[in-house]
């Protein structure tokens, strides 16, 4: 059902992939900051948990981020196969994500982590063929 | 300390599979059925809104968000991910027999890679031990 041609294809592919990244490190470090979800509602209940979410600088940059990165998957899926698309970009935001967790989220990434997004990376671009 | 999961912190990445998986195929199913959007014709997105199929994705998806950031909380995020992934071999799955795309014997091999990699990274620690705080680090 492809019917756009491979440049554009990959274009779309590559910016789900990009702003996922940055969303997905945006989000993970604001859960880190704010702390484990479900001490903090067993202490102030649902609405507190979800206050303590919505109100951090970070996570709203990472919904922004994830929101374009959503509005691009859309625009993707109607052009692309589901079965290029969700694990082509998906594939690259593995690699891309451990490489940023390491970077900006001090992770450690160690050689099982590695492994495993590097499997599942290859299983993905597996997928897509 | 060597950070395990409980039962129910194994449900909510298991809420996170599913969830990921079925709101991506519905929202491919409504995709389809609205059309191909372009540059030139954005605001079919909007009307794409309107769809049941991409509303019910939509849904699914927002259920998604929680429980992903309920795991982000307690996990890393280079645990999280790849063990949340096996949502894209119930996607291959979901894409073969319900919106009959075909699966090569290629998909399956990457079927299975993805099956190991979730087994290698579901065996270590969840969460990174800090000396610092992260709030601090980052």
């Amino acid at each position: 059902m492809t019917t756009v041609g491979p440049v554009e294809t990959w274009a779309t592919i590559i910016t789900v992939a990009a702003t996922a990244i940055a969303g997905d490190v945006f989000t993970a470090g604001a859960m880190r900051r704010i702390g484990d979800l479900d001490e903090i509602r067993a202490h102030s209940g649902l609405l507190g948990a979800i206050k303590a979410v919505t109100g951090s600088g970070m996570f709203l940059l990472g919904v922004l981020s994830m929101a374009l990165s959503f509005f691009t998957l859309l625009f993707t899926l109607s052009n692309v196969d589901v079965s290029l698309a969700a694990p082509a970009s998906a594939s690259l935001t593995f690699i891309g994500n451990a490489a940023a967790a390491k970077i900006f989220l001090h992770e450690n990434v160690d050689r099982r982590r590695w492994m495993a997004a590097a499997l599942v990376c290859a299983g993905v671009a597996l997928l897509t063929r | 300390m060597k950070h395990t999961l409980t039962p129910q912190r194994y449900l909510i990445l298991l809420t996170v599979i599913l969830t990921a998986s079925f709101g991506d195929t519905l929202l491919s199913h409504g995709m389809k059925q609205v059309g191909p959007v372009s540059g030139h014709n954005l605001g079919l997105l909007l009307i794409a809104l309107k769809n049941p199929w991409v509303i019910a994705g939509i849904l699914l998806l927002i259920g998604f968000f929680a429980s992903y950031l309920t795991a982000l909380s307690w996990a890393d995020l280079t645990f999280v991910l790849p063990s949340t992934s096996f949502s894209y071999v119930i996607v291959a799955l979901l894409s073969r027999f319900w919106l009959h795309e075909e699966i090569s014997i290629y998909r399956w091999l990457g079927i299975l890679l993805i099956v190991g990699g979730v087994g290698f990274v579901a065996r270590g620690p969840s969460l990174t031990e800090h000396t610092i705080p992260v709030s601090e680090a980052l």
